[in-house]
């Protein structure tokens, strides 16, 4: 049973991922992408990481992506108003995504050990989860979220470094 | 005796019609309660009191012709009220509607999926919502309609940031995410197991929730994504027929469901005062706690109806900034505040 559900979700997964790249249309792009991250947060569920896969959800899925549907609709990109892109530069994008695959083909070749001892019970809950953060890895933790504190406070300097006087 | 499989499906069946029967009876209470608030008599013409106004609005909306417009994305067109009215639908299963009932021995707790982190799930199907709305108003090929979903996007993803900060205070003091747990701690009786709903441990929190409920919901004053003033009908303002029933039919759910939440994490559930000291049977006591919910989410739903005749729609910059400058940074401090005074006087 987990097995076939893993395999249909990796169909899946893998199935628009590819509509991702091919959609012509890029609010289609977007949608599958959706799908994509959803299908992603039931791998997690099948690794017995309720948590992740909610949180995936909830940032991935609903906020992040919400946004990118938001600039995308903005944008209204549509055949004519496409830039064209030139022959030199795809080829180059086609490298780097070639070279990123290899990069993570070998990083998860030796990880198969690794995989079968987490296989504890309980180890998706929060409290689990929790402990492993607070205790274990504090300092990265900490150190994570003065990361996003900074991007943070850094967008914030960004959009308002062009200080207009027409407030409304 | 019977199943836990069959009683899990009988409990979905059952959730799911009287979801869609408030949902239905929410659209007549709403005109009532607006006509009541100014001073008119309402609908009266369908039955008895126009109590069969919701048949006759529903028959109406599936005889209507419907119209898809020629330059509308069709697939995505009819996808956007069906992902509404899904979403909607799929937070009901977290709720805990009642205790546990015991039948021939055997223990059913009247809540469809009992998950370690129910409010996270809870949010997780809100933040999916909006992209019903974004759908049907990209895919009507309309500037009213993309304006309508643009807000709507913008609003939600703001307003979920400072739910999202209003809960935490209550989640670190109860200690847990499951909704089932949360309702079970504010359990009420007298003497020793006398236990305050979370409103008084957490008024500021409570209100902040019950604020960005309201702007989730995209109710008055923060109707903005279907301002009809400004947008004719905002994103669905191409939709007509069953569709745009669809889509008002989702908001009544949001609607219910956010009362059932509001009223589950802040106002006790399904429990009620003294209910451990009337030397009632357990059964008794979850029926009467279901009634209870029931009547707690029925207030709610009029409180949201009494907010919208009563607080007139904000601006759009007004919004942003309420929910960026005010309640955010509110949610922020009620965090701080809650949990340091929780350390102080434990």
């Amino acid at each position: 049973m987990t097995l076939n559900l893993f395999y249909f979700l990796s169909f899946l997964a893998v199935l628009s991922a590819l509509m991702v790249v091919f959609s012509k249309n890029p609010v289609y792009s977007v949608l599958y992408l959706i799908i994509t991250f959803f299908t992603i947060a039931g791998h997690y569920i099948l690794l017995d990481a309720q948590f992740l896969a909610v949180v995936h959800v909830i940032v991935y899925a609903g906020a992040i992506m919400v946004l990118f549907l938001y600039v995308i609709m903005l944008l209204n990109l549509n055949r004519e108003s496409e830039p064209h892109k030139s022959n030199i530069l795809k080829f180059a994008a086609v490298i780097c995504a070639g070279l990123l695959l290899v990069v993570l083909v070998g990083s998860l070749k030796g990880t198969e050990a690794i995989v079968q001892q987490s296989g504890k019970a309980g180890i998706g809950y929060v409290k689990t989860l929790g402990e492993v953060m607070f205790k274990e890895f504090l300092l990265p933790f900490e150190i994570t979220s003065i990361l996003l504190l900074a991007a943070m406070v850094g967008a914030v300097m960004l959009g308002k470094s062009e200080k207009t006087n027409d407030t409304i | 005796m019977i199943t836990f499989l069959t009683f899990k499906i009988i409990l979905v069946a059952l959730v799911f019609v009287i979801t869609l029967l408030v949902a239905a009876y929410s659209t007549y209470a709403e005109r009532k309660v607006a006509a009541f608030l100014q001073d008119r008599i309402g609908p009266n013409r369908a039955g008895p009191f126009g109590i069969l106004q919701p048949l006759a609005d529903g028959l109406k909306f599936i005889m209507k012709e419907e119209i898809i417009p020629v330059v509308s994305n069709k697939f995505l067109f009819i996808l956007g009220p069906c992902i509404a009215m899904m979403t909607a639908l799929m937070a009901g299963v977290l709720i805990p509607w009642g205790g546990t009932l015991t039948i021939g021995g055997e223990t059913y707790a009247l809540q469809i999926a009992e998950l370690d982190n129910g409010i996270l799930y809870v949010f997780a199907v809100v933040s999916i919502g909006v992209y019903g709305i974004m759908i049907g108003g990209w895919a009507s090929n309309n500037k009213f309609s993309l304006l309508g979903a643009i807000r709507a996007s913008a609003q939600m993803i703001s307003y979920e940031i400072a739910m999202g900060l209003s809960i935490i205070a209550l989640v670190a003091i109860t200690g847990t995410l499951s909704l089932s747990e949360i309702s079970a701690q504010q359990a009420g009786g007298t003497g020793g197991d006398w236990n305050f709903w979370n409103v008084v441990y957490h008024p500021l929190g409570c209100l902040i929730f019950i604020i960005c409920a309201f702007a989730e919901c995209n109710r008055t004053p923060f109707d903005l994504p279907e301002c009809e003033t400004e947008l004719v009908g905002g994103y669905h303002t191409e939709y007509s027929s069953m569709k745009l029933g669809f889509y008002l039919f989702a908001e009544y759910i949001n609607m219910f469901i956010s009362s059932a939440v509001i009223s589950t994490l802040y106002f006790g559930g399904y429990n009620f005062p003294f209910m451990n000291d009337l030397g009632l049977d357990q059964n008794m006591i979850t029926i009467i706690g279901t009634v209870v919910m029931f009547a707690k989410v029925a207030f709610f739903i009029f409180f949201f109806m009494w907010i919208r005749w009563t607080i007139p729609r904000f601006r759009y910059d007004q919004l942003m900034n309420l929910g960026w400058k005010i309640l955010i940074p509110l949610a922020v401090a009620n965090v701080f505040i809650t949990v340091a005074s929780y350390l102080i006087f434990k």
